[in-house]
């Protein structure tokens, strides 16, 4: 796996996730995804950065274009010192949420990409790596 | 030996000319945007309150009452001109070239005594660079003001709500959808129902950018809201991609009527208020008379 682009954001604020997404669709426009890719990833993005900031308080995201057997994607790494996910098993379940919203965002962020990746050590944060390819497969 | 105050005063007339010079050579000058009266009138009050506080021996600090009228006039010069569209650079030119036309000056009256115009130049040098600083935190500052007001009218662009027939209502949501904008168009809509006595209102979600869970949720609650005022709720502009993302999300719209164009949902809620749109025929449509 190669790293042909990288980039780092910080999100702190819910200011910050319009220009992300706007980052992500940059990302996605440049490697020629198409449009129902783009929009699935932008989406995806946008719940774990919404989650990252309700839960965390923020955190940094790591924008990649990565390219293995000329399949060429992005990736994107999201870490947070927030205080972890006490059941990973539970929080990707459809409808589960400790915040009063749909619970919906882990699993349907699971759905929209083509790879996912949830670390948490309660008290220490959470990293989610997703992985979309250009074709969506 | 005259101290630096008095070499000063006795030139004034010769430095505000050679600053003068030294801004109207500038290509960047942008005459368009200030007349050159007054920039010569700015800049011989910014020079007279300089002289001031040199004649008093301060040297170091721009924040003593002394220096007060030069930092106000500046700061205001400075304000001023990051409104008027002037660049960073023309901006940090003015108070630069006074440098160099002071300099000029002083180098001309010191010619026989170097470790004297050293000293001077030293001190200068250390009190105008404090006062360039200090335009460029006020240049940055009304840029800020500009930006923040900015900011502000946006968040005022509130969605607004259309009667588009009667009884039917349109709203046209172009943006993101966080809670604070969510409460608003509910409001509005909720408002706007009760005072038309519309019964079916459509959501337009054409110009939102991304659907996610808490758009969608947002999206849930209005229309909940919605039919708690016996309205019914039609929300239209799901485009191809956002149809998609949705299903993978896994979010149920199903019980909630949506269509993909503002144009078939104003015609679903024709139907359902028993409306037909038909085509006239030309000849049997009355003649016009005058």
């Amino acid at each position: 796996m190669i790293v042909m682009t990288k980039d780092t954001m910080e999100i702190v604020r819910e200011q910050d996730v319009v220009p992300f997404r706007n980052r992500v669709r940059e990302f996605g426009t440049r490697i020629g995804m198409s449009l129902v890719n783009q929009t699935k990833l932008i989406t995806a993005a946008s719940e774990l950065v919404r989650n990252m900031l309700k839960y965390a308080n923020g955190g940094k995201v790591i924008l990649e274009i990565i390219s293995n057997n000329a399949k060429t994607g992005v990736r994107l790494t999201f870490k947070d010192q927030g205080p972890g996910i006490a059941d990973v098993a539970m929080a990707m379940r459809d409808g589960f949420s400790t915040g009063r919203s749909l619970g919906l965002g882990l699993p349907g962020a699971k759905r929209l990409v083509n790879e996912f990746d949830l670390k948490s050590n309660p008290g220490e944060g959470t990293t989610v790596t997703v992985i979309h390819w250009k074709n969506g497969r | 030996m005259n101290t630096t105050a008095q070499v000063l005063e006795k030139n004034k007339e010769r430095i505000l000319e050679k600053w003068m010079q030294n801004q109207l050579s500038d290509a960047s000058l942008r005459d368009d945007l200030m007349t050159t009266d007054e920039l010569q009138r700015q800049s011989r009050e910014m020079l007279d309150g300089l002289l001031r506080a040199v004649a008093k021996g301060n040297y170091d600090n721009i924040y003593d009452t002394e220096f007060e009228q030069v930092t106000d006039t500046l700061r205001d010069i400075s304000i001023t001109r990051a409104r008027q569209g002037f660049s960073p650079r023309e901006t940090g030119a003015y108070v630069l070239s006074l440098k160099q036309s002071v300099i000029e000056v002083l180098v001309e009256q010191r010619k026989d005594d170097t470790s004297m115009l050293y000293q001077e130049i030293m001190q200068l040098n250390n009190l105008l660079d404090n006062l360039s600083i200090l335009t460029f935190e006020t240049f940055i500052k009304g840029r800020e003001e500009v930006i923040l007001r900015q900011t502000d009218e946006i968040s005022e662009i509130s969605t607004p709500v259309i009667r588009v027939w009667d009884g039917i209502l349109a709203l046209p949501i172009i943006g993101t959808l966080d809670s604070a904008r969510t409460q608003v168009v509910m409001e509005n809509l909720l408002q706007e129902i009760v005072n038309t006595g519309s019964n079916i209102a459509i959501l337009d979600i054409s110009g939102v950018p991304a659907v996610d869970s808490l758009v969608a949720q947002h999206l849930i609650k209005t229309v909940s809201a919605t039919r708690l005022m016996g309205a019914e709720c039609i929300i239209s502009g799901i485009r191809a991609e956002i149809a998609q993302t949705i299903v993978h999300l896994g979010i149920d719209l199903s019980n909630i009527k949506t269509k993909a164009s503002l144009a078939s949902a104003l015609h679903l809620a024709f139907s359902m208020t028993n409306l037909e749109v038909r085509r006239t025929e030309r000849s049997k449509a009355p003649k016009l008379t005058r």
